[in-house]
């Protein structure tokens, strides 16, 4: 009761200093921002060293390939990201704010979203296809732009109501198993599942190059990946279901740096 | 031709002992696994690597199904003289890989 009073006191505090962002859904975080773990502090140290170390680590190979492409000239307007853009440096900090409600497009992008939108409005060329490679490598190099800043994106006014559905999916339960993410991820990360530590499912290292797969893949791919582990059948990827859960998972990671492209088993 | 990285050093004193670090972007498919409907997936991966410095090897390798996808080979060797570290990858079709690294020695 005692600590149940404490929080409804902390919500109207936090409310009262302007933390309203953050409490506007009136959900608290199942973990606390001390207990915070990224992936990283699930995986070998080996695992870790091939992710730190920037020479060694795999997906710097899409990151150059995104380079490449950044720079070529696409679709009818004959136009490249660089063109617009400039340097990939200048989208330092996007990746931490997404995925962003478009309020022209009325729908949640994500950062495939948001590179899909720009070829087909700018570069009036053809779409790219989900995890196809030149989307990969694109993605991962303007997300390894912000690596080391912490996760924030916004959740209050248009993005709310995205933000419910995401919420709603996380806790629901599903598949033959009839397990929800809420269950391995906020009740029982750090115990062991099989051979493998559970982790709190943070999604700050996307696109990763995740050992299991031998190549770089997105978020959606992961997330498809956990909606077959439970046996139910997953959305396609870039699915409205998976934007919003992946817009819930941002908000869950608050604050936690981005690492991409991380390293995982 | 896959993408490639190459860390060694620009500089280096005579006799030092140096790292050298490889990537290349390639599938190292095994040959032993099915597509979603049961045909084999033909093999396809990289066999040799080897590395001359100063036009003399000073390191090679056979790559073989085991080894995974993308392939990182780290060794080291003796700065001896001024001159190119080539890189070469040789996959199973004969197809060769190259790249170059000047290293200046003092």
């Amino acid at each position: 009761m005692t600590s149940r009073r404490r929080q409804r006191f902390a919500v109207l505090a936090g409310l009262a200093l302007g933390l309203a962002p953050l409490l506007v859904a009136g959900q608290e975080r199942a973990i606390a921002p001390s207990d915070l773990r990224s992936g990283r502090e699930f995986v070998s140290p080996e695992t870790q060293a091939q992710q730190d170390d920037l020479t060694v680590n795999p997906g710097m190979l899409w990151v150059e390939q995104g380079e490449k492409l950044w720079r070529e000239a696409a679709g009818e307007a004959g136009q490249s990201c660089a063109a617009c853009h400039g340097e990939p440096s200048r989208l330092k900090g996007v990746a931490a704010r997404y995925p962003v409600y478009d309020a022209k497009l009325g729908r949640l992008l994500n950062l495939e979203g948001r590179i899909q939108h720009c070829r087909a409005e700018r570069q009036k060329a053809d779409p790219l296809a989900y995890e196809s490679q030149p989307l990969l490598a694109l993605t991962a190099l303007v997300a390894h732009q912000s690596r080391g800043l912490p996760m924030s994106v916004a959740v209050d006014g248009p993005a709310q109501p995205f933000f419910e559905t995401g919420r709603a999916l996380y806790h629901e339960r599903q598949g033959q198993l009839d397990l929800s993410c809420t269950q391995c991820h906020d009740e029982s990360w750090g115990k062991r599942l099989r051979a493998e530590r559970i982790s709190q499912g943070h999604a700050n290292g996307f696109p990763i190059y995740r050992l299991e797969w031998q190549t770089l893949g997105s978020l959606h791919r992961r997330l498809r990946a956990c909606f077959q582990g439970v046996r139910a059948e997953p959305p396609a990827s870039g699915a409205p279901e998976l934007l919003a859960l992946e817009l819930y998972l941002a908000w869950r990671a608050h604050g936690l740096p981005i690492e991409t492209p991380a390293v995982r088993r | 031709m896959p993408a490639t990285r190459i860390v060694a050093p620009a500089k280096a004193r005579k006799g030092e002992v140096i790292e050298i670090k490889t990537l290349i972007n390639h599938p190292q498919e095994t040959g032993f696994r099915r597509d979603n409907v049961g045909r084999a997936i033909p093999r396809d991966i990289i066999t040799r690597f080897t590395c001359t410095y100063a036009g003399e090897e000073v390191f090679r390798m056979d790559l073989f199904t085991g080894v995974a996808a993308n392939p990182f080979v780290a060794f080291t060797t003796i700065a001896t003289e001024t001159g190119d570290l080539v890189f070469e990858w040789t996959d199973q079709h004969g197809t060769v890989t190259r790249e170059q690294a000047r290293i200046v020695v003092t």
